[in-house]
């Protein structure tokens, strides 16, 4: 396979698993993730991807919600960070200048996890002394 | 069942992350200025590369080169012939390299000691969607596009051309039989990233390669 989402599925998998770790008995119902218009993520694949990386793992069943984030850049005549729309034309949206500051669009990350915990045991009310 | 959302705001890369700027110090203090070489299938890559060993090492400068490929190590038999170290890497279909697999490939290289280099290249696997993500630590990273291929590939690859701080244009001396828009591209690789340094070049006949070792003296004083 010639797709790098598998290796950003794996990344992903073993990212998630260490921090689940912290909260024991808990199940990973979803993962969260904030993906640039510019980081090459293709989100088809990526789910496809999601599934093999995740068989077999205590992740196997999680959901992966991919929030997308459109590119901003920043115009220095303007003084403003303007979302572009697409990503064919790095170009200030108010005068129409070329703009090479990229603010928004590289993003690759994890940004939460949504864990189903079991309830917590309360302990025995204590006997009212008689 | 109780649902809660832990915030974690963590780099997917997190790691490659870490391990290339750890690379990017390394050389910084090695004094090695390290390029990574990104195109399609095709483009000319090596041979770019290899005529820019040459016209190196013909300057007195020490350069050497670690090469990328899904199989074999032709390109680095290639590129060896310009009399420079270079060694191979292969990522047995892993469609781009990582900063772990250049940190490996540079230990145990007898013939390269980074402090004794001026110029290490970093020729990427052919793609130009995956490398795209991945961080070597290199301070230039170099878009090649061949007049064979069409004037929008940046448009049609905004992530790797807009991630990158030079563009190489490859065998113009075939220009003219290819139709190739030379205006198009320009406009097209300024669109994507606006301001980028651009080189027209042929390997074959040496066009443009003056302002291209022009820019690689400058850079290693910068």
């Amino acid at each position: 396979m010639t797709m790098h989402e598998l290796s950003i599925a794996a990344s992903i998998v073993e990212s998630v698993t260490e921090a689940a770790s912290a909260h024991p008995g808990a199940r990973v119902k979803e993962v969260r993730l904030r993906v640039g218009a510019l980081a090459s993520v293709v989100e088809d694949s990526l789910k496809f991807c999601w599934g093999l990386a995740t068989e077999g793992t205590p992740l196997a069943g999680a959901a992966l919600a991919i929030n997308t984030l459109p590119v901003i850049v920043h115009c220095d005549a303007c003084g403003i960070d303007a979302e572009i729309a697409g990503v064919q034309s790095f170009r200030c949206p108010k005068c129409g200048e070329l703009a090479a500051d990229l603010r928004q669009g590289r993003e690759l990350e994890i940004e939460s996890i949504e864990l189903e915990e079991p309830d917590p045991v309360l302990p025995n009310p204590v006997e009212e002394q008689a | 069942m109780t649902t809660r959302i832990v915030e974690l705001r963590r780099g997917i890369l997190k790691k490659n992350d870490e391990l290339a700027a750890g690379l990017r110090t390394r050389f910084a203090s090695a004094g090695v200025l390290v390029l990574n070489l990104v195109s399609s299938p095709g483009t000319g890559k090596t041979a770019f590369l290899e005529r820019t060993l040459r016209e190196l090492r013909a300057r007195g400068a020490q350069a050497a080169a670690l090469v990328g490929d899904l199989e074999t190590d032709n390109d680095a038999r290639r590129l060896a012939a310009s009399g420079a170290p270079v060694r191979q890497i292969n990522t047995h279909g892993i469609c781009h390299l990582d900063a772990e697999m250049i940190a490996k490939h540079l230990e145990g290289w007898e013939q390269v000691s980074l402090a004794g280099l001026n110029y290490l290249f970093i020729e990427n696997v052919g793609n130009l969607v995956c490398p795209s993500s991945y961080d070597l630590g290199e301070r230039i990273r170099v878009v090649l596009l061949s007049v064979t291929e069409g004037e929008d590939k940046p448009l049609k690859y905004p992530g790797l051309f807009n991630s990158a701080d030079a563009a190489v244009i490859t065998k113009i001396d075939i220009a003219e039989p290819c139709g190739f828009d030379r205006e198009l591209a320009l406009k097209n690789i300024n669109e994507i990233r606006p301001g980028i340094r651009i080189f027209e070049t042929s390997a074959k006949t040496g066009a443009g390669m003056e302002a291209w070792l022009a820019y690689l003296a400058e850079q290693t004083k910068a």
